[in-house]
């Protein structure tokens, strides 16, 4: 089958490490399945998704995945040549030739390459094949090569490059014993192996000499490109209407806040239930005083309020999911283009910015696919705006607390998901706006190229999604063990001291506003009170900048603290305590405001300099401040 | 010699050269964007700009500004070319051989 095989399969390795193997890296075009065959190889589960830049810096695993936990296996951001032309391509070129500090320099090279476009990839070929390392070569996506009619003789081409060439399919598992073969092989002393000379490579460097090359190789090894698949064309021919595919954009997003809210929340409510149940049946098994006060009234109190959120964020990530998978984040990409250019940023910044709906963090790291170093940068300062889902259940308390559930066009569009649109459009007019005076101002730069790349659309598949959903669930877990939980006892640590003198001798909890954080909180209170925030709110929102979704715990754990309150839903304990002016007023605050800290650390790595967290994160709160003032006073106005 | 732009939807032709900075053009080249290349203009985004091209199997999009850089000779100028040097080698031999006729007649004659 392909020149790699020929060796009988099962051959132990005389001597594994002999060959001074350890590390493998994993090469290839952008989106051509690295980081599938990755998690395949190693059995991690790095981010994968169909389209282009997916991957923005190297990841390493053991390839236990293969039974060899002896070596380390590198993804890397996919490139088309070795001359980097973006940011994440740097980081390829560097880890490939052993230049990147910190990351061992390779042994072997996969060249993974999808045979889909084997012409074009083959390019790609000619330089990592220079380099004179053990590659083997893998033609990805061998099963719609298959389906679709595309041929190839792999043996001729294992001749014409001097490696090894193997067709796999990452998706579905098949062809992976050419891996641990090929790695056997390298591991044998050199005199032992074929001492292949390569001819053919052309000079390196000329795109059009190289692309030649490429060429002659694919028509004398019978290639035959697969038909494209017809159905892709089809479904552009909708999805990208010159009316049809805007419209349809739209229906989406709106669809998904829909569904979100109309399925989320009832999910949201039983899970509540559930939690609160779980509260008070822990209590009887608690003796009565300070540890039952803390662990239910304070921890417990403040954790649950956060969990609730988690079936509709997770729901909010099927969307995402499926959005990613299938391929139509590139089409999104394209529908905005106007909208980007005419704010000045750089095309390629959309994906990021869609991506940031998820969070900020992984965002700003795919600014790395933008070549030009001020569109990144302003990229990167706009990108907090975008509506992350820690955002999420802030929005959710206060909207569900506040706004009636009203519903318009014959039940099919809520009030609630109106206002919910709402916020997530002020976020992006904030962004785009903020972008437009950074590339006329201090970002200002010529205009640099727009060139994205199309993927075929593809059905996500199930494996993926749940793979998503567990990471998901797992991160938002760990949030609230980690970061919530102390958060939430400082504050009810706090919401108890100074002791004051009981009955019998005894020290009990002070009023809430006479402890230590009630006096905490009265001293920020001028500065927030136009806002039509009371004190409660104000600790809120400095506990939050660790977090956002602080914000709710600890408007639990406060709330459960005080007594008036305690036994009343969150809801409506902020019902009774907020104004309808103030209660907007925070979800444009939370809108606006860099209340993130993983935020600010991110910034500050991606620009190397404190300077534009700093800025970024006064420009944000004074924005937030400013909003929500004025909406305070409008909806007061207005509603009274 | 016309550029990308000037494609309408559905119509294909061939890759002349590029006209853009080094890294882009060098960046495009290996997306397939090489001279003698076919491209054919796919579709437009909803709000006209940018355009999907298909070239070497592959849909990549690209802005107006980009795509103006590069050169393309419509296929049809490439078949006409072929076709005028054709035309030209037969009129060529047939001109030789009027003039070998015309040596002949002539020397019928003398």
């Amino acid at each position: 089958m392909n020149a790699c095989c020929e060796t009988p399969a099962f051959e132990t390795p005389e001597a594994p490490a002999s060959g001074g193997l350890s590390t493998v890296v994993l090469i290839g075009p952008p989106n051509s399945g690295k980081s599938t065959l990755f998690n395949r190889l190693t059995g991690l589960r790095q981010k994968v998704a169909n389209y282009p830049g997916v991957t923005v810096e190297q990841r390493m695993g053991l390839m236990s995945g293969v039974n060899r936990d002896d070596l380390t296996l590198i993804d890397l951001p996919g490139v088309y040549s070795l001359t980097p032309y973006s940011e994440d391509a740097r980081v390829s070129v560097d880890v490939l030739k052993g230049k990147m500090p910190g990351t061992p320099k390779p042994d072997a090279v996969l060249l993974v390459l999808d045979s889909l476009h084997l012409t074009r990839q083959l390019m790609l070929a000619a330089p990592v094949l220079a380099l004179g390392l053990p590659t083997l070569v893998l033609l990805n996506m061998s099963d719609l090569m298959e389906t679709r009619g595309g041929q190839i003789d792999t043996l001729k081409l294992a001749k014409e490059l001097g490696a090894p060439v193997a067709q796999i399919s990452a998706v579905h598992g098949s062809g992976m014993d050419a891996i641990p073969l090929f790695l056997n092989q390298c591991a044998l002393p050199r005199s032992a192996k074929k001492a292949d000379q390569l001819l053919t490579l052309p000079v390196l460097g000329n795109a059009a000499s190289t692309h030649t090359w490429a060429a002659q190789v694919s028509r004398r090894t019978g290639y035959r490109a697969p038909l494209s698949a017809e159905s892709s064309r089809k479904l552009d021919n909708i999805l990208l209407h010159r009316i049809w595919g805007p419209l349809l954009f739209l229906v989406v997003v709106v669809a998904v806040f829909e569904v979100v809210f109309s399925i989320g929340q009832p999910l949201s409510n039983g899970f509540g239930d559930v939690l609160a149940r779980m509260g008070s049946l822990a209590r009887p098994w608690l003796p009565a005083g300070w540890l039952q006060s803390l662990l239910i009234d304070g921890a417990w109190k403040g954790i649950s309020s956060v969990l609730v959120f988690l079936p509709q964020i997770l729901l909010l990530f099927l969307f995402i999911g499926v959005l990613e998978d299938s391929g139509y984040l590139a089409r999104a990409a394209l529908i905005a283009d106007r909208v980007m250019r005419t704010t000045g940023l750089n095309g390629k910044a959309f994906i990021p910015l869609l991506s940031a709906y998820a969070c900020a963090v992984p965002a700003i790291m795919a600014t790395r696919t933008i070549e030009n170093k001020r569109d990144r940068f302003a990229t990167i300062l706009v990108t907090p705006f975008m509506t992350c889902s820690a955002r999420l259940p802030v929005y959710m308390l206060l909207i569900a607390a506040f706004i009636p559930n009203k519903t318009f066009l014959h039940g099919i569009l809520g009030l609630q998901t109106i206002v919910m649109l709402g916020l997530y459009l002020a976020g992006f007019i904030a962004a785009m706006t903020t972008a437009w005076l950074l590339k006329s101002s201090i970002l200002k730069s010529s205009e640099a190229p727009f060139i994205l790349e199309l993927p075929q659309y593809r059905m996500p598949t199930l494996r993926s999604l749940m793979m998503r959903l567990v990471d998901r669930a797992r991160v938002f877990l760990r949030q609230a063990g980690t970061v919530i939980l102390s958060v939430t006892l400082a504050l009810w640590l706090l919401a108890h001291i100074p002791p004051v003198p009981g009955q019998g001798g005894h020290y009990t909890a002070p009023e809430l506003a006479d402890s230590m954080i009630g006096k905490m909180g009265h001293v920020i209170e001028p500065v927030i009170a136009p806002l039509g925030f009371n004190w409660k709110v104000g600790i809120g929102l400095i506990s939050s900048v660790l977090a956002r979704e602080v914000m709710v715990s600890t408007m639990g754990t406060l709330y459960g603290a005080d007594p008036e309150t305690q036994s009343m839903h969150l809801q409506n304990a902020l019902h009774t305590d907020m104004t309808l002016g103030g209660a907007v007023a925070l979800m444009i605050f939370f809108a606006f405001a860099m209340q993130c800290t993983s935020t600010m650390a991110v910034v500050r790595r991606e620009t190397n300099s404190w300077k534009w967290p700093a800025i970024q994160f006064a420009y944000m709160l004074t924005l937030a401040w400013l909003g929500a003032f004025a909406v305070n006073h409008i909806i007061t106005a207005l509603f009274g | 010699m016309s550029v990308l732009t000037d494609l309408r939807i559905g119509e294909t032709a061939m890759l002349a050269s590029l006209d853009l900075p080094d890294s882009v053009q060098n960046y495009l080249m290996h997306m397939g964007f090489v001279p003698d290349a076919q491209v054919t203009a796919l579709r437009r985004a909803p709000a006209g700009d940018p355009t999907v091209y298909g070239v070497d199997g592959m849909e990549i999009a690209l802005r107006r500004e980009t795509a103006e850089s590069i050169r393309i000779r419509s296929n049809t100028d490439a078949l006409r070319g072929e076709v005028g040097a054709e035309l030209g080698k037969i009129g060529e031999k047939s001109g030789r051989e009027a003039q070998a006729e015309i040596h002949e007649f002539a020397g019928a004659t003398r």
